[in-house]
């Protein structure tokens, strides 16, 4: 067994696993946790596929910002997680029988794939077709050329769910005395326009 | 015995049905379920990424950049309306969630 396939059956295993630990953790704490791990490890698997660029994407994005913010909701909202786990064994059975025959479908799928007759070379011909060069120039090369309107489309989406969590938690409270910029830029009661005749002061 | 696309392919089903099982078995707890839907997502990503290095193809990489975007915009609102819902109910039970039920 070569160095790849080891590190190979490394990272599975302990994704697997650790996705595993996330759905059946007690503490919600812990849950988020072997989240992170699981990112990690899959991170672990895009570098041994060769997409260094996404594997450290996904550090950044996941195990940087959206573990991190699982982490913060968590902490922050006291909630009796015992309470929720009722019902944990009762959805069991059923849950077990819905995802084993999920699984021996994808399964089965996965093993009687094949690609089909033309294929590779429309796969050659489309755009992203070449991969002589670094993942990540490659990457760039198509991503700001063939695919500039779904780049920018990421944006947006990004752009949207900024202003909509923001708009979402923020709160204003009755008793605190803001700054209220407008109703003081846009008085008009307190002002006064003195014209000055120049030589004699007011 | 070599790692092909098979093995890739492989893994992330077990991912993608250990996060809709994760979804059926805590079904009372939101943060569970996202963290599930998290799962879901990753084993797609995983699925596109494989393919496209496979197939020697990177759009399948794009995509699955796309796949990223959307999923991290999507626990970040989640999450909004879940501190939110946690504000107005002191609750974060999926069964309490029936206040817009006609």
């Amino acid at each position: 067994m070569s160095v790849a396939a080891a590190f190979f059956y490394l990272f599975a295993f302990v994704l697997v696993a650790s996705a595993f630990m996330v759905i059946s953790s007690r503490n919600p704490v812990q849950s988020v946790l072997f989240l992170i791990l699981a990112f990690v490890n899959a991170a672990g698997l895009f570098i041994l596929i060769g997409a260094e660029f996404l594997a450290l994407i996904l550090v950044v994005v996941y195990v940087g910002a959206v573990a991190v913010l699982f982490l913060f909701v968590v902490m922050m909202l006291d909630v009796d997680f015992v309470e929720l786990r009722q019902g944990f064994l009762q959805y069991l059975p059923v849950g077990v029988v819905v995802g084993l025959i999920f699984l021996a479908e994808l399964v089965l799928v996965v093993g009687a794939w094949v690609t089909g007759p033309g294929v590779s070379s429309a796969v050659k011909s489309s755009p992203g077709g070449i991969a002589t060069e670094s993942n990540v120039r490659a990457i760039a090369q198509v991503l700001y050329t063939d695919y500039i309107y779904f780049f920018q489309a990421a944006g947006f989406v990004l752009l949207v769910a900024m202003i909509g969590a923001i708009v979402l938690t923020l709160r204003h409270k009755v008793n605190v005395r803001r700054q209220n910029i407008t109703a003081q830029v846009t008085r008009s009661s307190t002002i006064e326009v003195v014209k000055v005749r120049p030589g004699q002061g007011l | 015995m070599d790692i092909g696309l098979s093995h890739y392919l492989t893994v992330a089903a077990i991912l993608f049905t250990l996060g809709t099982l994760g979804i059926f078995l805590n079904r009372k707890n939101v943060i569970v379920i996202l963290m599930s839907v998290e799962l879901i997502l990753l084993a797609v990503n995983i699925n596109l990424v494989s393919f496209s290095a496979f197939l020697g193809n990177l759009t399948g990489q794009v995509f699955a950049l796309l796949v990223l975007t959307v999923a991290a915009a999507e626990a970040a609102i989640g999450l909004a309306i879940l501190v939110v819902f946690y504000r107005n109910r002191g609750s974060i039970a999926v069964e309490d969630i029936n206040a817009m039920k006609g």
